[in-house]
């Protein structure tokens, strides 16, 4: 048995050796890609045929949990390593790790046309004119419901306009005729927390432009963990983590547990091919505050990095996933909305996507005219994290009961003024 | 089979002239020292050259990666951690998961340490007796210590979900559901209760080692004095045993402080921070936040290092005190 | 009576006492809280995923039954609906909207009615999804993970082995001149939790340019200070006269190290042998620092990245955990006599 394994091994080793000299010729770039849905697939069938357009590179497409390009990458790109082309969320926070490939694209135009409004989320300074990558998608934050649920509790769903507060009210009531654990979640991450903030008066930023907290965040905070005392929200989602970890809501939605979420847009594939015809699902406008009915818009971005050895190739290759038959491909098979300007005025056949699917496409896009520009502000500025991370710490000590939620309010600008300050150095 | 003798020849062959050289250089003592090297090289990158740069990261602030980017601050960081309007009050420090983290590692090490330890020792005295297929059962027990920390925990949150076979059998019983992973308490409990599972086989070994070298002739001894069990396992069996004990109770201590793997996985230190400990706060720190504070990261762990090396050194002082004690008697 | 004789006989002469009993009631109790654990996770990995949410769940794996009615061209799920005279009837749902599902008798499928979905059941069966285990396969490139996972333990184990015995047998055999402070500082390592050194070991391994490499997960592991500690303790037994006889006869020390250190120690080399299988396999956190390349991944760390992915896909979590766990039962198996009785020799010593 060991000669096997030791003859088998030296094989290896030699395929591996030969593997390595044959691609020692070839332009090789690698893309680091997470997906909710099918994005990496859909990418990869992509860079097959760039290959086959373009033979002597190579595209690698690495998908990796959503965690390494939260964790590790940065820790990479500090230490000067890293792939390529990354599909990464922090676009303020990595910024100074792009690469521009303004000078490896075919038409600045085109980019500057279709990608203009998003194009400034990834540059590292306001007067900085470089193209750094593209938007991969557009996402808004917003609720989904769990229609049959209602249906079955012979409860109305509220109108456009309802507020926070008349929607936990009747999830409440369908949650107690249909047995639910709860009646809602929201997904645990300070980026959803901002929506329903901003939408009860939270400013965000101050004059100076620097993070404050105030009234209407307090508001909000006072609320939610209101929710969670007297039941109406699943203890689950935010009390099952310690720290600031990221988790979902839509688990629980999928298994029938609440009867509303607050989670994205990303989500609709990843609804459509798990929930399939168990029960209705529809996505909902952002239900209203004192100040705003909104969401918070965002997306994964492809970025070029400084890391890589072939900025040519890697402009080529963003250029070749970036035009728009190509985007329209990714934007139909994934069910995202597309940031690409010339497409979202023309629309985006989505083939194979249900009719629930495409309803909730619809109502999200017709939910971009509610964002309120605070919103826009928050996903752009490069130290959002530093608001959205310990909020959610802090916010899950104050719903477990290890401090109030003044004091919490209080750590949370602590925390936040600390990492500022550190990050400032 | 063949294959492997042969490849073992190739590698004694290649190695045995760099020797004969090197016993004729430094002669036969120090020849030591070429046999101690790459275990010393290996070392000495990888773990002695990674403390001192964290030497450096503590005594340094800002967000850069590469030490030399890093602005100087001294003793900034450690001032940080330790900085506290009140200290009987958790809550007024700065950094108050830090706090907690060493409030809740100091609770949980003291009481998992001994439970376990107790556990051990049972088991291992059961294991002794005569009983039918006693390897059989040492491998019952010892089998959960090959599992992975990540594996251990998975299969616990698993049967603790509110969903889960525990809360299953509550409700066939007529009671309420528990929220198992999502109260302090219980949370709590359950990292102290599945990392004794996880674990306690290795001891057990241990222990039981130890009993089996316990000489026959002094159980018999006391037996002729019709000595009962109790004072038996009281005069003979534990003073015996403690050079045993005293292993396993370095080394539980140790793995006590340093868990972070399975709680992590089972409950994400939650709910809040409840299950948060010390070696979690510090890779939450340095890894998890988009802000990496390095500096504050090596500061803690540099005092988890030092309290680490305090605490077994006053352990081995304590226990050989007590060893001295018997001696005396 | 024999067979009752036969499972109470003890290797005394006496007969069983309560002590007895209690002490096998002690063994029963510990054997059920160690493996129903792993036997409800071998069920339950067994499992479809709607069946994983069911709650109470069933030991068994059970799945909803599926019918081929003619007119339709998948098969339709199979439900028990209670009819208005009081009797159960099995059908076949064709659609669901809303609260109302319409279905038909699968034998007669042109007559339909339409009920409450709360007032039918599914109808199960016994069904072991192995598609769990044959999706991972297909989805994460498992069988690279694997061969990573096997790489990194084999060649880790056997550079653990060499240069931890190296080092304890110049420790043990040797007198030179700092040999105890290397020793102690050997030891002092235990104390370094390797979380805590986790940012500067990726900084040293980043500059030697063993980043995304199996290398850099194989290197820093090999000097292992319980290695070191163990083998020296047992070499220390090895009797300094068959060095001395070796020497006059003009050996060389590697050749002394090689044909009689080495076999000598073949137990306690066993027992490391068997702990850095079981440290390599289950190595989680330095992985997880050098390896970003998904093709590098081992199996422990796709468990735990695509752990925060699959938080509610169970069913692939489950499976996965199985997977991880079935090699090093395996060697547990053939080698648990070994284990048990090395360990214990070395613990004594």
């Amino acid at each position: 048995m060991l000669t096997t394994i030791s003859k088998t091994g030296i094989a290896a080793a030699a395929a591996a050796m030969m593997g390595l000299s044959l691609t020692a010729h070839a332009a090789e770039i690698r893309v680091m890609c997470y997906q909710d849905g099918v994005e990496c697939e859909v990418t990869a069938a992509q860079a097959k045929r760039f290959e086959a357009a373009n033979p002597g590179t190579k595209v690698v497409i690495d998908t990796v949990p959503y965690k390494t390009i939260v964790e590790q990458l940065p820790v990479q790109l500090a230490a000067g390593q890293g792939p390529d082309i990354a599909r990464v969320t922090d676009l303020g926070g990595l910024s100074k790790y792009y690469l521009d490939v303004s000078a490896h694209v075919k038409d600045r135009a085109y980019w500057e046309t279709n990608f203009g409004a998003t194009l400034p989320w990834l540059r590292p300074s306001a007067a900085d004119k470089g193209i750094y990558g593209f938007m991969s998608q557009l996402t808004m934050t917003g609720p989904y419901v769990n229609k049959t649920l209602f249906e079955q509790a012979k409860v109305a769903l509220p109108g456009p306009k309802a507020t926070w507060d008349e929607w936990v009210e009747a999830a409440r009531k369908v949650s107690k005729a249909t047995q639910t654990p709860a009646a809602l979640a929201w997904d645990r991450s300070g980026h959803r927390f901002a929506g329903p903030a901003i939408s009860y008066g939270a400013k965000i930023f101050d004059a100076k432009g620097d993070l404050v907290l105030d009234d209407g965040y307090k508001t909000t905070v006072n609320k939610f963990v209101a929710w969670h005392k007297d039941g109406a929200m699943l203890k689950e989602v935010w009390a099952g983590s310690g720290g600031s970890s990221y988790a979902d809501s839509i688990g629980e939605f999928k298994n029938g547990r609440v009867a509303m979420v607050l989670s994205g847009s990303w989500q609709i594939n990843r609804l459509q091919k798990d929930i399939g015809n168990a029960f209705d699902w529809v996505a909902v406008p952002n239900p209203c505050g004192p100040a705003a009915c909104s969401g918070i818009p965002g997306g994964a971005a492809w970025v070029a990095l400084k890391t890589s050895k072939s900025p040519k190739e890697v402009g080529m290759f963003l250029d070749f996933i970036a035009s728009e038959a190509n985007y329209a491909e990714f934007t139909g098979k994934t069910e995202n909305i597309p940031a690409h300007a010339g497409l979202a005025k023309k629309g985006v056949p989505y083939p194979g996507a249900t009719p629930a699917a495409r309803a909730a496409l619809a109502s999200f896009s017709a939910g971009v005219a509610s964002l309120s520009p605070v919103a826009y502000q928050f996903q752009g500025y490069k130290f959002n994290r530093a608001m959205m991370l310990p909020t959610v710490a802090r916010v899950t000590q104050a719903i477990v009961g290890e401090m109030s939620n003044d004091e919490a309010m209080t750590k949370i600008g602590a925390d936040m003024a600390d990492a500022v300050k550190q990050a400032q150095k | 089979m063949q294959l492997a003798v042969r490849l073992c020849g190739y590698f004694f062959n290649l190695f045995e002239p760099l020797f004969r050289v090197g016993q004729r250089w430094l002669g036969l003592s120090r020849l030591g020292w070429l046999f101690v090297a790459p275990n010393l090289l290996v070392f000495g990158l990888f773990t002695f050259l990674p403390i001192l740069i964290n030497l450096v990261y503590a005594t340094t602030g800002g967000v850069k990666l590469m030490p030399l980017e890093r602005p100087f601050t001294g003793a900034e960081n450690f001032a940080i951690l330790l900085e506290c309007r009140d200290y009987f009050d958790l809550q007024s420090c700065r950094k108050d998961v830090f706090w907690r983290s060493i409030f809740n590692t100091a609770r949980f090490s003291l009481i998992q340490v001994v439970l376990m330890v107790g556990l051990s020792l049972l088991t291992a005295l059961v294991l002794n007796r005569k009983i039918i297929g006693r390897g059989f059962w040492r491998s019952v027990f010892f089998y959960p210590v090959l599992l992975s920390p990540v594996v251990v925990a998975l299969i616990w949150k698993w049967l603790l979900q509110s969903q889960g076979v525990f809360n299953a059998g509550l409700v066939a019983a007529g009671a309420a559901p528990v929220d198992w992973l999502l109260d302090a308490g219980w949370a709590f409990f359950w990292t102290v209760f599945v990392s004794i599972w996880a674990h306690m086989g290795f001891y057990t070994l241990i222990l039981l080692a130890g009993l089996q070298a316990i000489p026959k002739d002094m159980y018999e001894a006391a037996q002729l004095d019709a000595a009962r069990p109790w004072r038996t396992l009281r005069r003979i069996t534990l003073p015996l045993l403690i050079p045993n004990l005293i292993v396993v109770l370095v080394l539980a201590l140790i793995r006590a402080v340093q868990i972070f793997d399975e709680v992590f996985v089972l409950t994400g230190g939650g709910p809040g921070s409840a299950t948060t400990f010390i070696v979690q706060f510090i890779y939450q720190t340095g890894f998890a936040e988009q802000i990496h504070l390095y500096g504050l990261a090596a500061a803690a762990s540099l005092m988890l290092a030092l309290g680490l090396i305090a605490l077994t050194l006053a352990q081995l002082r304590l226990t050989r005190a007590s060893t001295a004690g018997q001696k005396a008697r | 009576m024999r067979a009752l004789n036969f499972l109470t006989r003890t290797r005394g002469r006496q007969k069983l006492d309560w002590t007895d009993w209690l002490s096998y009631l002690y063994l029963g109790v510990g054997l059920f809280t160690l493996f129903a654990p792993i036997v409800w996770l071998l069920m339950s990995s067994l499992k479809t995923e709607s069946a994983l949410s069911q709650f109470p769940p069933s030991f068994l794996p059970y799945s909803q039954k599926t019918v081929q009615v003619a007119g339709h061209d998948k098969p339709l799920p199979l439900f028990t609906v209670r009819q208005t005279d009081g009797s159960l009837r099995e059908m076949a749902q064709v659609r669901r909207i809303g609260i109302m599902a319409t279905l038909v008798d699968p034998v007669q499928p042109q007559q339909e009615i339409r009920v409450n979905i709360n007032d039918r059941k599914p109808v199960n069966e016994l069904t072991f999804a192995w598609g769990n285990y044959t999706d991972l396969f297909a989805k994460f490139s498992f069988g690279r993970y694997l061969w990573n996972s096997v790489f990194i333990t084999v060649v880790a184990t056997l550079l653990t082995l060499l240069i931890n015995s190296m080092a304890a047998f110049a420790l043990s055999k040797y007198q030179f001149r700092g040999q105890k402070a290397v020793f102690l500082l050997i030891i002092a390592t235990l104390m370094i939790p390797p979380t805590i050194i986790l940012v500067p070991v990726f900084l040293v391994i980043n500059s030697v340019g063993l980043l995304n490499s199996l290398w850099g997960v194989i290197l820093p592991a090999i000097a292992t200070p319980t290695g070191v500690f163990l083998l020296r303790q047992y070499m220390l037994t090895i009797p300094d006269e068959l060095l001395e006889a070796a020497r006059m006869d003009h050996a060389s020390e590697w050749r002394i190290y090689w044909k009689i250190i080495l076999p000598l120690s073949a137990p306690a080399l066993a027992v490391l042998a068997i702990f850095s299988v079981m440290w390599r396999w289950n190595d989680f956190l330095l992985p997880l620092i050098v390896l970003s390349r998904s093709e590098y991944f081992t199996l422990q760390l796709a468990l735990n990245s695509f752990q925060g992915e699959l938080n509610t896909q169970w069913h692939y979590l489950l499976a996965m955990t199985v997977i991880t766990l079935v090699p090093i039962t395996l060697v547990f198996a053939f080698l648990q006599k070994y284990i048990t009785t090395g360990i214990a020799s070395a613990g004594v010593k």
